[in-house]
């Protein structure tokens, strides 16, 4: 039945265009992010007092411009794409992994102890976390993991809500009572036929979550609390040509349309998974 | 009804307790303090900085003498903007925080919902289809993409509007703001309301009233609407969070003097007071969210009324 499952998911998934589409730009978007940079003659931290804020155009070696302190912006946008990816996908497996236990062990064992563990997750999401992510960033520095692991403690709350769900259906299956019988621990229980089970929803959720979560970090640097000069993410990019539109607008654009392209299509992505997953969505 | 709103109003107050003290001691434990500079200050001022504002009595002493004064209404002077107290700071860009987060709401919820809706009825159209497809775009693209594109386009390209700056009062200063700030929660609300519209338009009391002959739009709009609305109303929290985060950009690039910059530059200056303070602000505007949500669901599903 599972391989059914995922086996007509993956059906349904190819037959969405949109879905397909959006996957084959990723995959583009990705392979740039790394290839790229070995087509180009400039390094990233480069600083070519010649050309600088200069246009992009083929006619020098800046095919997308330089910023105002003459750093290829073509090599920059590539190098904080691959930040901006890295955050987006530690941060979602810390996200999954913490909420996939939780939300496991509060639904399988049920009672009181489901009663308490879903109360705190209430209460903390009724918390502004982002604060606590701004004060997180302040407290111990700006160390990168720790910004990984940060956004990945906020993203959690959802993802155990959703699997709790999920595993408070399945405590009532056949094949769990099966498994009880036979002697099973519960741990093995939830980690060998709860977990598994559940896996559908999860990964919808998680490839959903990965572009809220690069634009939470793109958010965060652009702020100045996320990822530090002179290195670069997606957002710091962007935070330095917002100031800069009037005289060089490319400086925004190049790492702006960048961004909205790979969100949008994780976003377009994620839906067609979720309507993949989900035949009651398909309409 | 009433003896459950007071029940969950008296329970904001523990929670908002709880949000002040930890937020007191984790600004507390960050290294640094407000009163460090690029040159250090010969110890005796700094002393003398340090016992002015409090700072050298034990920290249960400064805690609780900060609770007294907060329970007093006073949250304190600001440390980094000196002569100024918190109070003041926050009266002064409230305001204009409050506006553009008001008008970016409305406006969210306004053109969400009857967007959210046509597309419902016209469901699987083309005029469907592209509706979603832009609300797709408008949740992915975040606001502080959005805003420097609008003014690009808007403000230096065809110059309608100002780029950046505010001028009291002036309408025009807030266009490209408000737009930026409201899309994302637009898109979100338009989803959300073409789903419970489809849902509700599936269900028997709807499919009776069309059959007694009821036409179209009182179907609609008195019956259809209503139930359709619950996964919005649900939503109304994290729209205001969202739009509390975004303006915190927002207000940044248009240059506007809300409270935004407050709580980041706050945090980084280690001006306790104002961080307090900005974090008070905005959860008591969360938390006041939270509690109007739950009338919301009462007066939407009268069923909600009758459990508690």
């Amino acid at each position: 039945m599972n391989g059914g499952l995922w086996h007509g998911a993956w059906r349904r998934l190819r037959a969405n265009p949109a879905a397909v589409a959006a996957l084959c730009i990723i995959a583009a978007l990705v392979a740039m992010a790394f290839v790229g940079p070995w087509f180009s003659p400039n390094e990233v931290e480069a600083l070519d007092w010649s050309h600088v804020a200069s246009d992009p155009g083929m006619v020098h070696a800046h095919w997308l411009g330089t910023d105002r302190l003459g750093r290829d912006l073509y090599v920059r946008t590539l190098a904080g794409a691959r930040v901006s990816l890295a955050v987006g996908l530690v941060a979602s497996a810390v996200s999954l992994s913490l909420g996939l236990c939780y939300g496991a062990v509060a639904g399988y064992v049920g009672g009181r102890t489901d009663h308490v563990m879903m109360r705190i997750i209430e209460i903390l999401s009724g918390l502004p976390l982002i604060f606590f992510v701004i004060f997180l960033t302040v407290l111990f520095g700006r160390s990168e993991s720790l910004l990984f692991v940060s956004i990945g403690a906020v993203g959690w709350l959802t993802m155990a809500r959703i699997v709790r769900g999920q595993a408070l259906s399945l405590r009532r299956k056949e094949f769990i009572e099966a498994a009880v019988a036979s002697g099973a621990s519960s741990a093995r229980i939830i980690f060998k036929h709860v977990v598994p089970n559940v896996l559908g929803p999860v990964i919808v959720y998680a490839t959903l979550s990965v572009p809220q979560i690069i634009l939470f970090e793109s958010f965060l640097s652009f702020l100045g609390l996320g990822i530090q000069e002179p290195h670069a993410s997606l957002g710091t990019l962007i935070a330095e040509g917002a100031g800069e539109i009037e005289a060089a607008p490319w400086i925004l654009l190049v790492p702006g349309v960048f961004l909205t392209m790979l969100l949008l299509c994780l976003n377009i992505f994620g839906d067609g998974l979720r309507d993949a997953f989900d035949a009651r969505e398909r309409r | 009804m009433l003896r459950y709103f007071l029940k969950r109003l008296a329970g904001a107050i523990p929670t908002l307790f709880i949000i002040v003290t930890l937020t007191f001691f984790l600004i507390r434990a960050a290294p640094g303090g407000p009163f460090d500079q690029e040159q250090t200050l010969p110890p005796e001022i700094m002393a003398n900085l340090q016992s002015a504002y409090g700072l050298d009595r034990p920290m249960w002493v400064q805690y609780s003498r900060y609770l007294w004064a907060l329970v007093h209404g006073d949250f304190g002077p600001s440390f980094r903007y000196k002569d100024f107290t918190v109070t003041e700071l926050i009266g002064q860009g409230f305001p204009v925080t409050l506006e553009l987060g008001t008008i970016a709401l409305s406006l969210a919820l306004v053109l969400g919902i009857l967007i959210g809706s046509f597309a419902a009825l016209r469901s699987n159209s083309a005029a469907d289809h592209a509706a979603m497809a832009l609300a797709v775009a408008g949740i992915a693209i975040p606001s502080f993409v959005v805003l420097p594109m609008l003014a690009l386009l808007f403000g230096i390209h065809f110059r309608w509007l100002p780029v950046a700056g505010w001028e009291a009062g002036s309408i025009r200063h807030l266009v490209l703001p408000v737009v930026a700030l409201a899309l994302p929660p637009l898109a979100y609300i338009a989803r959300l309301t073409r789903g419970g519209m489809l849902e509700v338009l599936r269900s028997h009391f709807i499919r009776t009233a069309i059959a007694k002959g009821l036409p179209l739009h009182t179907v609609i709009l008195r019956h259809a609407l209503r139930p359709a609305l619950m996964p919005v109303a649900g939503y109304l929290a994290p729209a205001v969070a969202s739009i509390m985060t975004g303006s915190l950009v927002v207000e940044s690039i248009a240059g506007l003097p809300g409270v935004g910059r407050y709580l980041v530059q706050g945090a980084l200056n280690r001006d306790y007071t104002l961080v307090l303070g900005m974090v008070i602000l905005y959860s008591t505007v969360l938390i006041g969210m939270g509690l109007l949500v739950d009338l919301l669901y009462a007066w939407l599903d009268p069923r909600i009324r009758f459990e508690r």
